[in-house]
């Protein structure tokens, strides 16, 4: 079997995981395609650490607020019931676990829950913004990644070899190839995404994976 | 009620001199007090401490350089402390060339640090950074058999902060995202300067809606430049 890349497939899976009332903060990258997947029926609140509650659509041109802007710096909206705070309320609501699900992007991640993403030493060092915080406060941190480097290399390791993020935090990862729970130092896998297979990705991961009792392989539309 | 001076943009720079720590508001250029920091670019200070969340963007490709990316471009900062320097290229090759000393702190870190420079506290405790590098020779301690980092707080000589409107008293009052680290660095600073686009009588700002007490401010400089 061959693997083709699948962004996609990895957001619109993590879009379905929330329910009404739940606050999510959506990191840069790939989490923040997370949004466009979420079911017009559910409401969520999506929390922006530069101190918004309730962010909205992206402005259309020429309807852009110089001071309503996303933790990217890029121009946002607010919903009607939303609400502005200054960057330590913002982190006291991250850090004090009022934030059900922080969704990050990922370098590496290992099957003890270390998130490694913000550093390559010598080669990228962005610094970590809110992405400590996040990992460490949301009640539910979920990584969101293609499972292979372009070089082919599984992103989801034994152990983690660059920097952490944080330590022992993780507890979902949604790859291009399935679900995966962290629990015990070991990935569990709970969903499969044809056509993979739980066999093949076992052998494509070095990595300690448990394919849980009731795994299913799913079709993601 | 005592009114504060409201004064230019070069007597505002006028304050920081040569070796000063300086904390700068905004959040990516969004709440950026940018007519200090213009003016503190032509005035041209050198070896000041930087204490901001981010350096916002420098982008070598396009030349697109805004907010405080002109005073890292400009070499006037020693040391920067921020949160994120992704997005200025600049302030990453003078911290690879060991140019200017960059220090990363978490972004929430960095706003309780401050918050506690403000407030009389002796630092904070945190369980980020906990199990990382940012945990490498600070104190850990327990509370509740858990884990907290001590982080100690920061204060500067002078802090150049941005609010949608002031009285003449000083009271400001944020706008949108730009409120980010103003309120915080307005206390934690012996000097603060709170750049404006509207000054008002006493009296027209409800007290309710207040977002920053009038005696941490010392000086208001209207907004030339947005």
């Amino acid at each position: 079997m061959e693997y083709i890349a699948n962004k996609e497939i990895i957001v619109k899976r993590i879009a379905k995981m929330f329910k009404d009332a739940d606050v999510v903060n959506l990191g840069i990258g790939l989490p923040t395609m997370v949004e466009n997947f979420i079911s017009p029926d559910i409401n969520i609140i999506l929390q922006s650490e530069n101190g918004m509650m309730g962010i909205g659509v992206e402005p259309s041109k020429g309807n852009e607020d110089k001071d309503i802007t996303d933790s990217g710096g890029m121009p946002a909206t607010i919903r009607t019931g939303g609400c502005f705070f200054d960057s330590s309320v913002s982190f006291g609501i991250i850090r004090g676990g009022h934030v059900d699900y922080s969704v990050l992007g990922v370098l590496e991640v290992d099957q003890e829950g270390n998130l490694a993403n913000y550093k390559v030493p010598g080669k990228m060092v962005p610094g970590m913004g809110g992405a400590m915080d996040l990992t460490i406060g949301a009640r539910v941190v979920i990584a969101a990644t293609l499972h292979f480097q372009p070089s082919g290399v599984s992103r989801l390791k034994r152990l983690c070899t660059l920097p952490l993020t944080a330590s022992n935090q993780v507890n979902i990862v949604v790859t291009d190839l399935g679900v995966f729970e962290v629990f015990d130092k070991k990935f569990h896998l709970t969903e499969c995404f044809a056509p993979y297979t739980p066999e093949w990705i076992l052998e494509h991961t070095d990595a300690d994976i448990i394919v849980s009792e009731n795994c299913q392989t799913k079709t993601i539309i | 009620m005592i009114l504060k001076p409201i004064i230019s943009p070069v007597d505002a720079a006028g304050w920081i001199k040569d070796g000063d720590s300086v904390m700068i508001g905004g959040f990516m250029d969004c709440g950026s007090p940018h007519t200090l920091i213009s003016a503190l670019k032509e005035q041209g200070t050198k070896n000041l401490t930087l204490i901001c969340n981010d350096t916002a963007v420098h982008d070598f490709k396009t030349e697109r350089i805004i907010g405080i990316a002109h005073l890292v471009k400009n070499k006037q900062f020693k040391k920067i402390i921020a949160s994120h320097i992704g997005a200025n290229q600049e302030t990453q090759r003078q911290m690879n060339a060991g140019e200017t000393v960059v220090e990363l702190v978490p972004q929430g870190t960095l706003a309780e640090q401050i918050r506690a420079g403000g407030s009389g506290l002796g630092g904070i405790l945190t369980p980020t950074g906990i199990g990382t590098e940012i945990a490498i020779g600070k104190q850990i301690i327990h509370v509740n058999k858990i884990p907290f980092l001590l982080e100690i707080p920061i204060k500067a000589n002078v802090a150049l902060i941005k609010a949608k409107k002031a009285d003449k008293a000083g009271n400001l009052v944020y706008n949108g995202t730009a409120r980010n680290f103003n309120p915080l660095m307005a206390t934690a600073a012996t000097i603060v300067i709170a750049e404006v686009e509207e000054i008002v009588e006493i009296g027209e700002i409800n007290p309710n809606d207040v977002h920053t007490p009038s005696i941490f401010i010392d000086y208001l400089v209207k907004t030339e430049q947005i």
